[in-house]
């Protein structure tokens, strides 16, 4: 033993300091690569005209059609969703049944499934050439290329994000707090609404705010059942698309900039509502 | 108020938690359900609680049938393994959960609310502790909050399930002392589940040893140490 000399004590949970700088400066190069430069182009490729050129892009009525549609789509299949995913969540962590494996399958399968078969599947179904589909437009209530057929096809796309974000924190809590609450005489209904959502509001919160980004963000799905009327059934990403086909360049970056503007400011509100509540957070933390 | 067992069992798919077992319980009594892991105490006591049904067999609470009766009509004060406090409640408001709780007639209004939290705090021998989170808490302070909050509802009974399993050797003796004294002064019939065997001894006036699903011998302590009915009992109890 006496025979190992250390000239300097090596701490064993850090790194030499090339290996950290190597390490750090990677990790650094490629957020700046794939994350900032991405995101600051489209603002550079928007202003390309100076605002006046941007301004202009938004006040065509096709662009804010689109953005109209974007936003009643976020408005609609969010809250569906979050109700459905905490449902979901509530069923799968709360009770035993039998297809409980097989559920959980399913509840990613949207995640598996690419969005642009996940489209064709909607059109195939409520599209003109199936009996349901002619059916449905012979009275008056059509789904493909109209507005039920976008809400579907983002519903089916978010569907995972919420139920996906509560499984593991409802998994992690247990059963018990339920169960105390129920001793105590409380119904389902207020052991839901005073103990288990008040538990699970964060993981609810993150599990929104990524759901209402995928709604808004939604190409493949949105692009294949809805058709991308202009001015009726385009969407902000589609619309993108087709000022971008056109040559618009700026009316493209204009209306993507105010679509990443959107999922900023969703990750803005994140951060405010989590530095607000900072200390009951803490307080209330699992120990 | 006596709680009696009849021919009670229980299964989870093709396995057997409990056996058909009957037990009858003396209004007032404290008990222990002494046993190892898998015994099947806790799914008694929790087939007392409401949380479990059985799959055949019968409770009754004060003579009447409370077989088919929900968690909530059952009114037994129910404290957990690990407490299960309402981490984003303050200890305030987990006493009062239950009262809160109640249906609108018979809900008291929030100065009784307040003024039966705080005898309750007064009880558990920490008045001061009413604003403070389940977290701020030692754990002897959370187990004694728990009995509160079970407290609470004016249980007909009182089940606590491993309720000093969480604490350390110190602190468990001087709550064992703390629950012996809340039983004496409320007089509610109290069932709770161990498998420390002096704690069931020193504590219980009624010792249930179990195993494998079965009740081996039920008695006062001193019976069952100087009597011993199976092999089993011998061997544990010495342990």
């Amino acid at each position: 033993m006496s025979d190992i000399v250390l000239s300097r004590p090596v701490p064993v949970t850090t790194e030499p300091p090339l290996i950290r700088s190597l390490l750090i400066g990677l990790a650094l190069t490629f957020v700046a690569l794939f994350l900032f430069a991405p995101l600051v182009t489209v603002f550079v490729e928007a202003l390309k005209q100076g605002w006046a050129g941007a301004l202009d892009a938004l006040r065509m009525p096709d662009a804010q059609a689109a953005i109209r549609m974007t936003l009643t789509i976020a408005a609609i299949a969010v809250p569906i969703n979050a109700i459905f995913g905490i449902a979901a969540a509530w069923a799968i962590t709360k009770f035993d049944f039998r297809g409980k494996a097989f559920l959980i399958t399913l509840i990613d399968l949207p995640f598996a499934v690419s969005p642009v078969v996940a489209g064709l599947m909607l059109v195939l179904l409520f599209g003109a050439n199936s009996t349901l589909g002619g059916w449905l437009i012979a009275n008056d209530m059509p789904i493909v290329f109209a507005f039920p057929g976008i809400i579907m096809a983002t519903l089916f796309v978010t569907f995972p994000f919420v139920a996906r974000e509560l499984i593991p924190v409802m998994i992690e809590q247990g059963r018990a707090e339920e169960e105390a609450a129920l001793t105590l005489g409380a119904s389902g209904w207020r052991t839901f609404f005073t103990v288990t959502l008040p538990n699970i509001r964060w993981a609810l919160l993150y599990g929104v705010l990524l759901c209402n980004a995928r709604a808004m963000g939604e190409f493949g799905a949105v692009a294949v059942v809805s058709g991308k009327i202009r001015g009726e059934t385009a969407t902000m990403p589609t619309m993108v698309e087709m000022f971008y086909n056109e040559y618009l360049a700026v009316a493209a970056f204009t209306l993507a900039a105010v679509l990443a503007m959107l999922a900023l400011l969703t990750l803005l509100l994140k951060s405010l509502l989590e530095w607000r509540h900072a200390d009951l957070l803490a307080a209330t933390r699992r120990h | 108020m006596n709680i009696e067992i009849e021919e009670l069992a229980k299964e989870f798919g093709t396995t057997r938690a409990l056996h058909p077992v009957s037990l009858s319980i003396p209004s007032g009594a404290l008990v222990a359900l002494l046993g190892p892991s898998g015994s099947g105490k806790t799914t008694l006591l929790r087939i007392l609680g409401g949380l479990e049904f059985p799959t055949s067999g019968r409770v009754l609470f004060g003579g009447q049938d409370a077989t088919g009766l929900s968690v909530q009509e059952r009114r037994a004060g129910f404290v957990f393994q690990s407490y299960a406090l309402f981490k984003h409640m303050t200890v305030f408001e987990n006493i009062a959960y239950g009262l809160r709780a109640r249906k609108r007639r018979e809900r008291p209004a929030e100065a009784e609310v307040g003024r039966r939290v705080n005898k309750l705090l007064d009880l558990i021998q920490l008045p001061d502790i009413g604003t403070r989170y389940p977290n701020q808490l030692s754990g002897g302070q959370r187990q004694r909050v728990a009995l509160a909050r079970a407290l609470a509802i004016e249980p007909r009974m009182l089940l606590l399930d491993e309720p000093f399993g969480a604490l350390d050797a110190k602190v468990r003796k001087e709550l064992r002392q703390g629950l012996r004294e809340i039983h004496d002064r409320t007089g509610l019939t109290t069932v709770f589940v161990t498998h420390d065997q002096e704690e069931a001894m020193e504590l219980a006036d009624l010792v249930v040893v179990m195993s494998m699903g079965r009740i081996e011998q039920v008695g006062k302590p001193d019976e069952i140490r100087a009597k011993p009915a199976t092999d089993f009992v011998r061997d544990f109890t010495a342990a």
